[in-house]
Order: C-alpha cells, then sequence, then structure tokens
C-alpha cells in the first residue's frame, strides 16, 4: 500500500460580496437589493419588527396574514402567486414578523403587489380564522408531542425568567380565544413600514428592484411603535432542571451559556472557542460524546442571536442509561476549554471551518437572504461579514483562552434535561444538585 | 387584476461526461457564479440491496464509510474537510448511497482525494462497528423511537405495499441486525457493491474542466478496476386488492394517514411516470390545490395534507418499483376512512371533469421554481446530476426538467388520476396512542 499525501490548499479565494444597494422610502420603508443571476429567481423577506407582541395573537396573525382581502380569497392568493411561480409564507418569532417569499423573477413585480395587498388589505375573514385557529392547536398538541419543543420550551423558562423571551409558544386555550378583531386590530398596530426591512435578492438589476418595490409599497403607511424589548437577564446558574418524560428512551440535554451580539469585540474570538468545543463535527465535544463514546448522534452547540441578547446553547439527543455520564464529558470539555489554551492546530482548523462557511453561506440565493436579512434585523448590513471575515483571521489562542474562560465556564451554564426521570435523576445527582419538575397533563 | 402565468424559463447548464479507463464515471458540471464547489460520489448500491438479517446495514456501511481508509486516520476525513473550510455528509436511499463535501474551490483537490482515498478502501475495524453501530442506535431513537409518526410512513408504508424484502424491510433496520453486523459482512459489501464501476463521481461549480479533469486521473486514476455488480430486478406485480394496516404510535397525539400508489417505471417510462409527478402538486401545493382547498380550508376533517412521488420524497432519484403517496394528517374529530372516500372523489373529479383553466399551468410554474431553486446550490446541482448519471445516463436532464414539466398536458394529469383506484392503493393509518408527553 503505498502512503499517499494529503494535497495542500490553492490559494485562498478572496471573499466577494455581491452589490447591495439600498433605499429609504418615505413612508420609513428600508428596502435592499442584491443581485445573484445564477438561476431566474428572486427571493424575496420582509423583516418587521414585531418585539412585545402578544404571543398567541401574534402567532394567529402570521398564519393568517395570507387568509384573504376584501377582493380576494385565500386560495385566489395562493394560485394567484402560483402564476408566477411564487408562493409567500410567514413566521414568527419574539422579534420580528418575517414574510418569505420566491419566485420566478419575471414574476417580481406581480410577487411585490402581492404582499403590497396583504400588507394594506389582509381582512382576517371568520371562516378562514376559524379554520386556521383549529389547525393550529391541533399543531400545538402535535408539537407537544415532540421532545425538542418540550425541552426548548423548559429552558426558555429557566433561562429568561420574566423576560418576553421566556415563552414562545402558546398553548391552545390561548390560541381558541382569539378572535378576527383583534387579529385586524394587531395588524393596524404592528404591520407598519417604519422600521421594516424588505430585501430583494437574485436575478434582478438592484436599481430596478427598489424602483418596483417603491412602486408597489409606496401606498403602505401608518406609523406605529415599535415594542422595544428589555435587555436579557443574565444566566442565573442554580440546580439542574430534570423535566420528567416517563419512558423516554433518549434524554434530551440541553445547556445555555452566555454570550455576546455580533458586533461586540469578544465575539469573533467567542465564535472560534464555540467551534473548538463542539460548534462543529470535528469539536472536541462530538468527537468525544459521539465518535469516542457513541452516546448521541447529533450534538451541536450554537450561539443564537436575538434583538435583545444572544446566549450560546448546547444540545444532545443521548441514550437514557448514559445521560450522567453525557452530561459529565460535556462538562469537562467545556471546563477544559475554559481553563486551558486550545492547540494552534485546533484553533487554525475551527478559524478555516468559520471563513469558509461564511463563503458557503452567501453562494445561493436563499442562503444570501437568509443572512442578509438576519444581519438587516440586527442593523447590520452585508459588508459586516467582510469585517467579521477580518476579525477572524486575527483571533489568537488567547483570545480563544479568554473567550473560553468567559463564556464556556461550566459553573455559568443553565442545565435543563427532558428525559424519564425516575431513570436518570440518580445518575445526574451524583454530578450536582438537580430539580425535578413534573409537567401537567 | 389577473396576470398571465409566467412563461416557464429554460435553463443550461454545461455538462462533461466521461468514463475513466478503471470504469468510473464522470461528470463535471462547471458554474463560476461562486466561489466554491460541490464534490459527490454515489454508488449504486441501497436499501433495496440489503441481505436479509441485516435489516439497515447500507445505512451502518455508510457511516463505516467516514471511519478512516488507506491513508487516512479515524476523524480526520471530516477535519480535512472542515479545516479546508467545507461542510460533508452522506446518506442512504432505497437505491444508492451519497457522500459529498462542499468548500470553497480552492479545496477542490482535497475532497478529491479524500474520495478516492476510501474508494480505494475503508478501514474497516471492529472498535469503529461498534462505536457506529451506537452512534446508527441513537440516530434511530432520535428520528423514530423517541417521537411521535417517527418512521411514518417511510418505515411504515413499504410493507403494506410491497411483498419481498428488498422492498418491503425496514430501512433504518432493527437493533437486533444492527448488533449482529460483522467486519465480515462489512467487507463482503464493499467487496460487492462499492466497485469503481459501480459508482459515479461529480465535480460542480467554481471549477476549470481541463485542470479538474487532470486532477481526477490524478486521484482516482489508480483506483483498481471492479465491474458493477448486476443489479437485481427488484418488481412486483401491482396491486390486486385494496390494501389497509394501522398501527398505534404511543406517543401520538393525532391520527394520521398515509396512502399510495404504484406508478409507471420512472426510469424505463419516464413520459408516462412524470405526469403523476405533476399530479401529486395539483393535488397538494398549496391553497390552491385541490385536496388542500377541500381537506384543510373547507372540510376542515385534515389538519395538513401532502402528497409526493418516491418514499423518500425525490421523484428523480428512485427506480422501479415506487409509488405516489398522499399523507395527511387529522384532527382527532375526524375519521380516516372518510379522509380516505373523500381523497378518492377528488380524484375522481378531476380525472373526470379535468382541470380548471390556469390550474395546470400555475402548478407547472411553481414546480419551475422549485427546480431551479434546488439547482442554485453547487452541491444541490452536483448531488442530482450523480444520481441522473448513474441511474439514467442523462445528468443533463436537470436543466431539461422545469420545461419537461411544463409539457405535461391537461389529458396526461387525468389519465394519471384516473389510475389512483381504492382497489390498487395501499394504505396505512396511525392511531393516537398518546397524548402531548
Amino acid at each position: 500500500m503505498s502512503v499517499r499525501t494529503l494535497p495542500a490548499l490553492g490559494p485562498t479565494r478572496k471573499l466577494k460580496l455581491p452589490r447591495e444597494v439600498e433605499r429609504t422610502l418615505p413612508n420609513g420603508l428600508t428596502v435592499i437589493a442584491l443581485r445573484r443571476p445564477a438561476v431566474p429567481l428572486v427571493e424575496m423577506r420582509l423583516w418587521l419588527p414585531f418585539g412585545k407582541a402578544h404571543l398567541a395573537r401574534g402567532l394567529m396573525m402570521s398564519q393568517t396574514l395570507l387568509s384573504g382581502t376584501a377582493t380576494m380569497s385565500s386560495v385566489q392568493i395562493a394560485a394567484e402567486l402560483q402564476k408566477v411561480g411564487g408562493g409567500l409564507s410567514t413566521a414568527v418569532d419574539s422579534d420580528r414578523l418575517l414574510v418569505s417569499g420566491t419566485g420566478l423573477v419575471t414574476g417580481l413585480d406581480r410577487l411585490l403587489d402581492l404582499l403590497a395587498e396583504m400588507l394594506t388589505g389582509a381582512a382576517y375573514p371568520g371562516d378562514e380564522v376559524a379554520t386556521e385557529r383549529a389547525r393550529m392547536v391541533n399543531g400545538i398538541r402535535m408539537a407537544q408531542s415532540l421532545p425538542a419543543y418540550l425541552v426548548r420550551r423548559a429552558l426558555l423558562k429557566r433561562m429568561y425568567g420574566k423576560h418576553p423571551y421566556a415563552v414562545q409558544t402558546p398553548e391552545p386555550e390561548q390560541i381558541e380565544a382569539v378572535r378576527p378583531a383583534q387579529l385586524r386590530t394587531l395588524h393596524a398596530a404592528r404591520v407598519r413600514p417604519a422600521g421594516a426591512i424588505l430585501l430583494l435578492v437574485g436575478d434582478v438589476q438592484p436599481a430596478k428592484a427598489l424602483d418596483a418595490a417603491e412602486r408597489a409599497l409606496a401606498g403602505w403607511t401608518g406609523d406605529g411603535a415599535p415594542g422595544e424589548l428589555p435587555e436579557v437577564p443574565a444566566l442565573e446558574p442554580g440546580p439542574l432542571l430534570l423535566v420528567d418524560r416517563p419512558d423516554s428512551v433518549q434524554s434530551s440535554l440541553r445547556m445555555a451559556l452566555p454570550a455576546v451580539p455580533r458586533t461586540h469585540p469578544d465575539h469573533a474570538a467567542l465564535q472560534l472557542a464555540n467551534l473548538v468545543f463542539g460548534g462543529y463535527f470535528s469539536s472536541r465535544w462530538v468527537e468525544n460524546i459521539r465518535e469516542d463514546k457513541g452516546y448521541t448522534y447529533g450534538p451541536h452547540s450554537t450561539i443564537e442571536h436575538s434583538v435583545a441578547g444572544s446566549a450560546l446553547v448546547v444540545a444532545a439527543e443521548v441514550a437514557t442509561e448514559v445521560t450522567g455520564p453525557a452530561l459529565l464529558e460535556t462538562n469537562y470539555e467545556l471546563g477544559r476549554l475554559a481553563s486551558l489554551p486550545p492547540k494552534e492546530d485546533e484553533l487554525e482548523q475551527a478559524r478555516q471551518y468559520a471563513l469558509g462557511t461564511l463563503q458557503l453561506g452567501i453562494s445561493t440565493q436563499a442562503g444570501l437572504a437568509a443572512v442578509a436579512s438576519a444581519y438587516a434585523g440586527s442593523g447590520l448590513r452585508l459588508e459586516f461579514l467582510a469585517e467579521h471575515a477580518a476579525r477572524l483571521a486575527k483571533v489568537t489562542r488567547d483570545d480563544v483562552a479568554a473567550a473560553a474562560a468567559k463564556y464556556l465556564a461550566p459553573a455559568r451554564a443553565v442545565t435543563v434535561v427532558l428525559g424519564d426521570a425516575a431513570a436518570v435523576r440518580g445518575p445526574l445527582g451524583v454530578l450536582g444538585p438537580v430539580r425535578t419538575e413534573t409537567p401537567e397533563q | 387584476m389577473a396576470a398571465g402565468r409566467s412563461r416557464i424559463p429554460a435553463t443550461k447548464h454545461s455538462v462533461e461526461r466521461f468514463t475513466l479507463d478503471n470504469g468510473l464515471r464522470v461528470v463535471l458540471a462547471p458554474d463560476r457564479s461562486a466561489p466554491v464547489v460541490g464534490v459527490a460520489v454515489v454508488y449504486d448500491v441501497g436499501i433495496r440491496s440489503e441481505p436479509e438479517g441485516r435489516t439497515g446495514f447500507a445505512h451502518l456501511f455508510e457511516h463505516l464509510m467516514f471511519q478512516g481508509s488507506e491513508n487516512l486516520e479515524k476523524l480526520a476525513h471530516f477535519r480535512h474537510v472542515q479545516g479546508a473550510g467545507g461542510t460533508f455528509n452522506g446518506s442512504t436511499h432505497l437505491d444508492y448511497t451519497d457522500y459529498w463535501e462542499t468548500l470553497p474551490s480552492n479545496a477542490l483537490e482535497r475532497a478529491l482525494f479524500l474520495e478516492a482515498d476510501r474508494m480505494r478502501g475503508p478501514r474497516l475495524t471492529e472498535e469503529n462497528l461498534r462505536n457506529q453501530v451506537d452512534v446508527v442506535k441513537e440516530e434511530i431513537r432520535v428520528n423514530v423511537l423517541n417521537r411521535p409518526y417517527g418512521g411514518f410512513p417511510w418505515l411504515r408504508l413499504p410493507p403494506v405495499m410491497f411483498d419481498t424484502f428488498a422492498n418491503a424491510h425496514d430501512g433504518y433496520g432493527s437493533f437486533d441486525d444492527l448488533e449482529s453486523a460483522s467486519i465480515a459482512d462489512a467487507t463482503d459489501f464493499f467487496d460487492r457493491y462499492y466497485a469503481c464501476g459501480n459508482a459515479v463521481l461529480a465535480v460542480g461549480g467554481d471549477l476549470d474542466v481541463p485542470e479538474v479533469t487532470a486532477l481526477i486521473e490524478r486521484h482516482f486514476g489508480d483506483v483498481p478496476a471492479r465491474p458493477a455488480p448486476v443489479r437485481p430486478d427488484f418488481a412486483e406485480p401491482d396491486l390486486t386488492g385494496e390494501r389497509r394496516e394501522s398501527y398505534t404510535d404511543k406517543l401520538a397525539p393525532l391520527p394520521a394517514v398515509a396512502a399510495a400508489w404504484r406508478v409507471p417505471d420512472p426510469i424505463g417510462d419516464f413520459a408516462n411516470y412524470l405526469p403523476y409527478v405533476v399530479l401529486a402538486e395539483v393535488l397538494t401545493d398549496g391553497d390552491a390545490s385541490r385536496l388542500v382547498e377541500r381537506l384543510v380550508l373547507r372540510d376542515r376533517s385534515v389538519v395538513s395534507i401532502g402528497g409526493y412521488l418516491g418514499l423518500m420524497g425525490d421523484p428523480y432519484d428512485v427506480r422501479d418499483p415506487t409509488a405516489l403517496l398522499i399523507e395527511a394528517h387529522l384532527p382527532t374529530d375526524s375519521e380516516v376512512d372518510k379522509v380516505l372516500r373523500t381523497v378518492d372523489e377528488e380524484i375522481e373529479r378531476l380525472a373526470t371533469d379535468g382541470l380548471a383553466p390556469d390550474e395546470l399551468g400555475r402548478t407547472q410554474a411553481r414546480m419551475a421554481t422549485h427546480l431551479l431553486r434546488e439547482t442554485d446550490a453547487a452541491l444541490g446541482r452536483t448531488l442530482k446530476m450523480a444520481v441522473l448519471e448513474q441511474q439514467r445516463g442523462d445528468p443533463a436532464l436537470l436543466g431539461e426538467l422545469p420545461r419537461l414539466v411544463g409539457e405535461v398536458t391537461e389529458e396526461q394529469v387525468r389519465a394519471a388520476a384516473a389510475s389512483l383506484r381504492p382497489e390498487r392503493r395501499a394504505a396505512v393509518e396511525v392511531v393516537p396512542g398518546g397524548g402531548a408527553r
């Protein structure tokens, strides 16, 4: 068997950002257009600030925004969108209402007209609202049978206490209580151009795309007070919270740690520290608990950025019988990086991954739209990506060690486990105090 | 208000094909719109080829292909890809297994080296086998055993619809079969199916054709020539009577049902297969589709309904026998029988009365958008072309699909609908055994 050596990498390709143009319309809407002509499509993202909106009504509003206007039924709207190969969808979280669209670029004007019609004329018809309400109630029941949903709900409550981020999913009874008039009131108050950002990405001439958006959306007017969110509270470490799910064959392990926004001076170093710990496959934690021990399939550790604060969330689904050992290894790997600097090759590998995946992330229309809209929601533009790349390039081992000591220390973690309490309470208790919670049925 | 439907745009991907002396087929799809590449290697072996008593083995073996090879220690593959700024994965399908990397284009040669090295032979050790059996068991727990509707319908419908082991068995595998898998099994599996004559290499994105051709010769040229095994015929006769089964899912809060009908051979009879792909969208794509409008919006007898071709959801990567599926989730007060009757009624109405003006055209426009969107990413394009080369010898079909979908006629869609008779249907029902937990 001949020994072959790994080929060296070619010269690094310079990061090339697509041309970005921006205009703020008289009604207060910011429109940004980006060109990537690889396929004859256009991606659209409308980011509307939605902090502090009523949870159940906000969710129902987003589900019924496309359910009818004075002149069109939901079926007609869907058919008109299909004609230009288009589709619109909505999603809501504690920060924003996001309307996403895709279509053939030849249908951009029509897509914008239909968007404008929803924004200015959504009627929330009683029948359609009733249909969606029943679907939503069933959807929540379905979600409540998923371990990932249940553990997320418990973790947010534990992390955020009285902050609006603490509860991000409504109960079925809250949805049952929503009435169409409340949706019209909420729409009037919150679906406003001021502070909103519209992104158009694809096979467009950027200046012309701005003109098209201005033509279609000039008639969308009105003022509304954006709901200013208070800054998130600091995490309060305490006993591990064990949420009982009898007979569960796996435990859902979650740990929240402090993190900083994208613009913070520590962010690049923290991102690399997270990668070295558990933020990608070739990390210490994944190589340990998956490739060495076989405790889990898809462990991951992610920095989550929200308008009012950031957090680092560690997540793994582990076999019930190894729940204690999996937590032990997780604490060990966090503590190891918080106490000792990473090796030079570990840092270099993480840095290359961070830089390369920035390139991959903007190599499609949908990827560009996702990155640009996430940035825009935090008041940033795509050029930030180049600045961030420059910062990643400069991070040293000492920077990573300092960030890890500050943010990845297991002493600062909030830990939640969803699993079969009868089986895992003992093994978890060996490692530290445990408080058990039995959810109501 | 009324706007005509959009013309479906033509797409042209430049495609090069050639075969190395050792039998490895190669597809190159240059596109320099972003400085990234996709690399895919597809082996012509999948779930259907697993031996009896070794359910789940094709997938387990896919995991073993990441555990080191001739010149690479365990963990090296992952580190080399990610340390070059790329990502990787593999997946096991009914008829093929794929392995891929997508990376900044300066790492292209590295990806070729990694794929060639494991094509020459993975390092199969007892320790790595045991480790990956554990990992796969956790994967099955996460996706099937610890969640409601796990494996529904892709693992639950085949045993109702098909009779042979190849088509009917659980492709994720039983824990007993996984635990009894041995290194000898893995060696046999590699020797039989992972021949370079049984593989396709595709590279797409920011590349120069002569340069990459030379690199491919350099890295893959000396992979020993081994011919492809003869692919068995997995054909089964169509159903002669309705089949219906149910099972209790103790974690599921609401009922669900999946119904399926056999469709023409996707490879041998593509012209007659394609109308079924369009039909599935006419029936279930969005609020203006037949079944959503009727069952979700009007009758409120389902919470959601979807329709698609192939048990794993991709119409263009599967061989015969395969099926058109309708999958619905029901509210507690709804009945599966009634939902199935209404589906039959709507399909019959479509077959008898035809489509509304614009109904076909707008559905085809939407399908074109989906197809184009999937090919925007270098990796998406590369993977799909690799499979089209392997199964059809025609990677350029990818660029033709929006047009071909747009050429399907109303008569063809009606004829397809007319064949979806209850007596040809296999259905599986989920009986909810639990509530919110």
